[in-house]
């Protein structure tokens, strides 16, 4: 078994995954953010975002993949997903989040998944985890 | 002059709300074959004897946004005249090959695959421009799908009602619970828009949702 799952492993080549912390877009504008992430996402790059971007950044990355489908070769999209805390925290729980939210200029509780469709095939994901179904 | 002032006081709020009332504008979002239009289709066909829209088991056969416009809906006596507006299904990715399983040629899957990538930006403009959205799901799928969440997140954050439909329980894998955990702050109703089952309780969601209009 482990070793057909070695076999498998040894597959999955030309990719690297990048860690980026949050503090790497805190200082940037909406429109560098998804550049600088597209940009890492086309050079074959599973990206691991500590933090997550505003749901606005988030359509206007899906929508900025779209426009780029059909132009950019063997471009298909991207896979992406978020896991972050939103349990039930009662008031001053959602407070003590939104203030250190504030301080630090995001929600580095999350933690945000994003790769070219050509190497991750989905993304599974529920609440407690996220699993990463890769292209052989 | 104080008549006047008073005059012109409820004329505008009447105006307000009257204007307010007739145009309601009731978008449809969702992932690609979760059965938008076919539910769009359901209503329009219900109340004025017309369809929106083509529907497939291929999906993205939406890929432009359409529309409706004066679809008066009537429910236990009350009457609401709505815009419905039907979009592309949003997706993070759009392979044309996808398409080849369904026998399309080559050709037409890359056309279909080029309209689609389109549709989804045009969806994505049309999000500002909505006075309810209603989430459409398929109740067979994982609701915990990105697109999902993200479709909600913009909403909340434009102050725009939601209404999440789990689409399909007419089907034997359909899981309504599944869905009302993963969105436990939203109102869920579970129907069936190919056969019509439960549309009540989705009308009665929708006139309540229209009180929150800002």
């Amino acid at each position: 078994m482990v070793k057909k799952n070695r076999k498998n492993l040894g597959n999955l080549k030309g990719f690297t995954i990048q860690f980026l912390s949050y503090s790497e877009i805190r200082k940037l504008d909406s429109d560098e953010r998804i550049r600088k992430i597209l940009n890492i996402v086309l050079g074959n790059n599973i990206i691991i975002l500590q933090g997550k971007l505003t749901p606005n950044e988030e359509v206007r990355l899906i929508g900025d993949t779209m426009a780029m489908i059909g132009h950019i070769k063997n471009f298909k999209g991207i896979e992406l997903a978020v896991i972050s805390e939103n349990g039930d925290r009662g008031i001053f729980g959602k407070m003590r989040k939104g203030l250190a939210n504030a301080l630090t200029r995001g929600d580095l509780g999350a933690v945000t998944v994003i790769g070219p469709a050509t190497i991750v095939k989905e993304i599974k994901r529920n609440p407690k985890k996220i699993e990463l179904m890769l292209n052989q | 002059m104080a008549i006047k002032i008073l005059r012109n006081f409820f004329k505008r709020i009447f105006t307000g709300i009257f204007v307010h009332k007739k145009h309601v504008k009731l978008g449809f979002y969702g992932p690609p074959n979760a059965g938008k239009t076919s539910l769009a289709n359901r209503i329009c066909k219900d109340f004025t004897g017309e369809e929106m829209g083509s529907v497939s088991k291929v999906p993205h056969e939406t890929r432009s946004v359409q529309f409706k416009e004066r679809v008066e809906i009537e429910y236990k006596g009350k009457k609401m005249t709505f815009k419905m507006i039907d979009t592309p299904g949003i997706a993070t990715k759009i392979d044309y090959e996808d398409f080849l399983k369904y026998k399309i040629k080559k050709k037409e899957a890359k056309k279909r695959a080029k309209e689609a990538t389109q549709g989804v930006v045009e969806s994505i403009k049309w999000l500002d421009d909505m006075n309810i959205v209603v989430i459409v799901l398929d109740a067979t799928e994982n609701p915990y799908n990105q697109v999902n969440i993200t479709i909600i997140g913009n909403l909340v954050a434009r102050k725009i009602p939601v209404l999440i439909v789990a689409n399909k329980i007419d089907l034997a894998k359909a899981d309504i619970k599944r869905i009302e955990s993963a969105f436990p702050e939203y109102d869920v109703v579970g129907l069936s828009a190919k056969y019509g089952k439960n549309l009540e309780e989705f009308y009665e969601s929708v006139f309540r949702l229209s009180k929150k209009i800002k």
